[in-house]
């Protein structure tokens, strides 16, 4: 990427924090729900009801607010939580390293799951192992990660319970960690116990998001696969006297994995949007479980914290893949 | 590093299960004096008398597990001493008198005392803190301390003072740790006097406690009692059935009756202080006219409505008193008489073929069978001579409508009151002033009005009935049901049901 696409890139990003920030700011303002009303007690009086809004600096004028609390962002304050007390930094970036973790899992597992379904379908398209893995594509993407979650819970959690149904780690064990990504950390410091322990809480709801997102890159991948296995240097491989599975794997895998690459970075923007609602319903500490609290209490800080982190993460992704498919397209390396 | 015999086993399952598609592992918390709770709702902060959760009722159980309350109340909702073991006012009302219990000490060893009191008092009544209940405890100042008596002056008497020393905001925090270490220390250490000391807390997920062996109430039956924080529903009942957890509540009936026969399951479901009814707005015309009020009120068969859609799970009721409150008085009673109700709506000119039209809000999956529950209403106020359209909101828009006192004509709301006092049902849902006051009239200020201060406790709960039975005759608000709460146990252990709807960690004693 040349400098100055990289200078524009950087600007579009900028503007595009500060349109974020002014949406999220005015809807959580406008939407329905004064956190204030939700708060104050049934005797309160018109002047403890006017204290209350002082304390919480919602007795200016939006645009006041708005400037503000800008005007804190720009310094890396993001405000107080009305509901937690605390430093809405803190919070969010506490609680993202758990989603982060479960997402990255999600994203492993379903690289694996596609690609493997994928290969598999090109390897032996047009026979009923290809329609197998067009009815697992169809089933897993037709089925919402909730409900997956949900079925995994009956299934893994109740029936045959052999994973933890809620939270992210046995509360009875005492943690060595000095930071919030507990996974990684149980790796480096070898404490494979507690990886145990973490992915049997972290891999239901893993699997849940991960499902969906499977079967958009097997489609995919298979798709790009069958089109570059009919390609002039698969034939010579053939010719050549490599093997189907050879060329596939060799050959084709490669050249046909950059269309995907997009598809997943866009895909997993998606997968990071369904942590909300899966974590929710395994009770994991992540910033998705987080919104959906400060959406409950409207705790307007909170709210504006995890969204622009949200947006932060989704412009990173996306920075990420537009990288990564330059680096894997020479056409796009080379201007 | 592998740690343990449990260790080498995890291992071995998860090579196992890795084979078979799966983790062969579980995790079993009922050994050992430990006790797993599935919870319904997250907590948000620590401080039980400060921000928005100190006025959240779910969430009490938990502070009042780890905190001590100025007074204590037994799972009747009657009152028991609790940190003060006397209380009352001077025969004038002008002082209060209060004896603050001995020998107690905090969660880090340091000694109880009265000051503590004090400063929890002042800090509850001072605006600056935030706490929205302030308004209760700014009507006494200029306390003061001398041994173990506290006394104080009432700047404005209110005979529920000592009522509120059980409920929202009334807990006693550690006056030296919390100067010392700050509000984001008190989040991150928190301290008290209860049961249970705060050993881990991890938000959005679990806090896990441990036992205080110096509990001025006797030692804990459990060693270490971990409360998951699960608000789903559906996960709850998971992890009940899985037996991750050896106690949940608030679960869907069905559910409940589905797994309360189950080997190694049982359950006990009680009538809580939470009842269910539906606000009436004097703002739209049509709601000011008395035929359509009691028109809409004789309409509604509450026993089928409990029969059909709670399952039996609760106990229709015809003021905003529930059985165990102080002011109920079962001979006010509301008929389900469909003919009564079309005469009255005939009265006004309405008819099924010439309905009289409003719109009724209500939540859709905020308490049990909400929106099914007035979707059944509405069918029964059709066959009258009523025609409701229901709007759908969240529960934040409520508190923002009621407090612009715009709700709809009719909008279903649950009400709280674990202190089971009048003034905190009528006295709040009824009278003008009161921001989630949504009939605002002249009368009902003039009537209630001067029950605030009545200082007569007789007279006071009399007052009240007379305002009930004087409510129910105008039609100015339509009481439903008690709601009725599930609670699902393991056999290995015993739960005693709280009629305040608050899960106790101490009213859970092994079987």
């Amino acid at each position: 990427m040349r400098l100055s696409a990289l200078i524009i890139r950087l600007i579009s990003l900028v503007v595009t924090f500060f349109g974020v920030a002014v949406v999220v700011f005015v809807l959580v303002r406008v939407a329905p729900g004064d956190p204030i009303a939700m708060m104050i007690g049934p005797g309160a009086s018109p002047q403890d009801i006017a204290d209350l809004r002082a304390l919480y600096g919602l007795d200016k004028s939006i645009p006041l607010q708005f400037l503000i609390w800008l005007g804190h962002v720009v310094r890396g304050d993001f405000g107080t939580s009305i509901s937690l007390r605390e430093s809405v930094t803190e919070v969010v970036f506490g609680r993202l390293p758990a989603t982060l973790e479960l997402a990255f899992l999600a994203l492993a597992i379903a690289v694996v799951i596609g690609g493997f379904m994928a290969i598999l379908a090109a390897r032996w398209r047009g026979t009923a192992t290809e329609a197998g893995v067009d009815l697992f594509n169809g089933i897993a993407l037709s089925v919402p990660d909730f409900l997956w979650g949900l079925t995994f819970i009956l299934l893994f959690g109740v029936a045959i319970p052999i994973f933890d149904i809620s939270g992210r780690v046995t509360p009875t064990l005492e943690l060595p960690f000095v930071t919030n990504f507990f996974l990684i950390e149980s790796i480096v410091r070898l404490r494979f116990d507690l990886t145990l322990d973490l992915l049997g809480h972290m891999l239901m709801p893993a699997m849940a998001l991960a499902l969906p997102l499977a079967a958009v890159i097997s489609q995919i991948l298979k798709t790009s696969l069958k089109e570059v296995m009919h390609q002039d240097y698969a034939l010579i491989a053939r010719t050549k006297g490599f093997s189907e599975t050879y060329v596939l794997l060799h050959e084709a895998l490669r050249n046909a994995v950059t269309p995907s690459l997009t598809v997943i970075g866009v895909q997993f923007t998606f997968l990071i949007g369904g942590t909300v609602i899966v974590e929710r319903l395994f009770s994991y500490e992540g910033l998705g479980n987080l919104a959906i609290d400060a959406v409950i209490n409207r705790d307007l800080p909170l709210i504006q914290g995890i969204v622009l982190l949200f947006a932060v993460i989704f412009v990173g992704v996306n920075l990420a893949v537009d990288l990564c498919y330059v680096a894997l397209n020479p056409k796009l390396r080379h201007g | 590093m592998i740690h343990s015999r449990r260790d080498v086993l995890k291992l071995g399952a998860f090579g196992a299960a890795a084979l078979t598609g799966g983790l062969a592992y579980g995790s079993a918390f009922a050994e050992g004096g430990t006790l797993s709770i599935a919870y319904n709702v997250n907590l948000p902060s620590w401080d039980p008398a400060d921000g928005p959760s100190a006025v959240n009722p779910t969430i009490q159980g938990i502070y009042q597990a780890v905190f001590d309350q100025y007074i204590g109340q037994k799972p009747d909702l009657s009152f028991t001493p609790g940190l003060i073991t006397e209380w009352g006012w001077t025969d004038d009302n002008k002082k209060i008198k209060m004896k603050v219990r001995k020998g107690v000490t905090w969660h880090d060893g340091s000694p109880f005392t009265p000051e503590d009191v004090v400063w929890s008092l002042q800090r509850a009544a001072d605006p600056k803190t935030g706490n929205p209940i302030n308004f209760v405890w700014s009507k006494i100042g200029n306390l003061q301390v001398a041994d173990d008596v506290i006394t104080g002056d009432v700047k404005e008497f209110d005979p529920t003072l000592f009522k509120w020393m059980a409920f929202l905001t009334g807990y006693v925090l550690p006056k030296a740790y919390y100067t010392k270490v700050g509000a984001e220390g008190f989040e991150a250490a928190p301290i008290g006097t209860g049961p249970y000391i705060v050993e881990k807390y991890e938000r959005n997920a679990f806090v896990r406690l441990k036992a205080n062996p110096n509990y001025w109430g006797g030692k804990p039956a459990f060693e270490t009692v971990i409360i998951k924080f699960v608000p789903d529903a559906a996960s709850r009942v998971a992890e009940i059935e899985s037996g991750k957890s050896q106690v949940t509540f608030d679960i869907p009936y069905e559910e409940y009756d589905r797994l309360k026969g189950k080997k190694g399951l049982t359950g006990v479901t009680t009538p809580v202080s939470d009842i269910a009814m539906i606000f009436l707005t004097n703002v739209d015309p049509v709601m000011l006219d008395k035929n359509v009020r009691l028109g809409a009120i004789h309409a509604i068969d509450k026993k089928l409505l409990v029969d059909r859609l709670l399952k039996g799970y609760g106990v229709p009721i015809d003021t905003l008193q529930a059985p165990e409150y102080a002011a109920f008085d079962p001979s006010i009673k509301v008929s389900y008489d469909p003919e009564l109700a079309k005469k009255h709506l005939a009265a006004s000119g309405y008819s099924p073929e010439k309905p009289a039209k409003f719109t009724i809000q209500t939540t859709k999956g905020f308490k049990p069978k909400d929106f099914e529950i007035i979707q059944a209403i509405v069918g029964m106020w059709r066959k009258v001579g009523i025609e409701a359209n229901i709007e759908v909101y969240d529960i934040a828009k409520h508190f923002e409508l009621r407090f612009g006192h715009k709700l709809a004509p009719a909008a279903f709301y649950n009400w709280g009151n674990s202190i089971g006092d009048p003034s905190t049902s009528t006295g709040f849902a009824m009278f003008g002033p009161s921001p989630h006051c949504a009939w605002k009239s002249d009368d009902l200020i003039a009537k209630i009005g001067p029950l605030w201060g009545e200082a007569d406790e007789a007279k006071r709960i009399a007052g009240y009935k007379a305002v009930d039975k004087y409510i129910a005759e105008e039609g100015y608000v339509i009481p439903l049901f008690q709601y009725v709460q599930p609670i699902l146990y393991a056999s290995s252990v015993k739960v005693t049901p709280n009629l305040s709807g608050a899960m106790l960690p101490q009213l859970v004693r092994p079987a």
